[in-house]
């Protein structure tokens, strides 16, 4: 049963990034889009969280990087940026979604 | 695939609504299904056509008008979450004696059956929100 996550809140404003990451079990993957896309800018307190998560795929949407202003350099390794195209597919392609507002 | 969509939030409130747009635009373009939009919650404001953003500004509830008209979307507001919104069509006005309706192009109002139904016939129920 893989399920997709999302969050769509910055981990600064709300623990929502946090209850994500301690219920996200291995095989699943979180994506993170509007504020949440927050928790990946590199040197943040919340980006160094995302590496104990391990064997948990992490996305983040371009749009809202863009938006925001942090360039794909700004973020730490190991995510993926997907664009509304991959969004869908993340949806697709996992057997249910838990959004976590 | 089929996918049913949920607002819970308003429009120009934070970004729920633009995202939901914006996701549901690119799974017609890949050739899915959207089976519903059920509009909750402060997601209900969505759905009243007296919004006047400024010209240079998106107009929310338009575009999900346009995008039901194109697509043959069921935009569907939430009847209790509407009615304490003040979010009203013809029949909804008539019964609660109101002078006016100001339900949008392309939505209807309903129950909260209508979610579970969505979500029953659905392959997935991606939920935007606050």
């Amino acid at each position: 049963m893989a399920m997709l996550h999302t969050v769509n809140k910055s981990p600064f404003e709300r623990n929502s990034f946090d209850s994500c990451l301690s219920h996200a079990k291995a095989g699943s993957s979180i994506l993170l889009f509007e504020d949440g896309i927050y928790a990946v800018v590199k040197g943040s307190s919340a980006s160094g969280k995302i590496q104990k998560a391990s064997g948990v795929s992490i996305y983040a949407l371009g749009p809202d990087l863009k938006a925001r202003g942090i360039g794909e350099d700004q973020i730490i390794g190991g995510v993926t940026v997907v664009d509304y195209g991959g969004f869908v597919d993340l949806v697709t392609r996992h057997d249910s979604v838990q959004s976590w507002l | 695939m089929k996918l049913a969509v949920m607002v819970n939030e308003g429009p120009y409130q934070h970004q729920s609504a633009d995202s939901a747009y914006q996701f549901i635009k690119a799974a017609i373009d890949k050739g899915h299904e959207i089976t519903r939009v059920f509009f909750y919650h402060d997601g209900v404001n969505n759905g009243t056509r007296y919004g006047i953003p400024p010209q240079d500004d998106r107009n929310i509830t338009q575009q999900w008008s346009e995008l039901s008209k194109k697509h043959g979307l069921d935009l569907v507001v939430c009847v209790a979450a509407a009615q304490r919104r003040g979010i009203l069509d013809a029949d909804e006005a008539r019964r609660h004696g109101k002078s006016g309706d100001n339900i949008a192009d392309g939505f209807r109002i309903s129950g909260l059956g209508q979610l579970i139904e969505a979500g029953i016939q659905s392959d997935r129920l991606v939920v935007f929100g606050d």
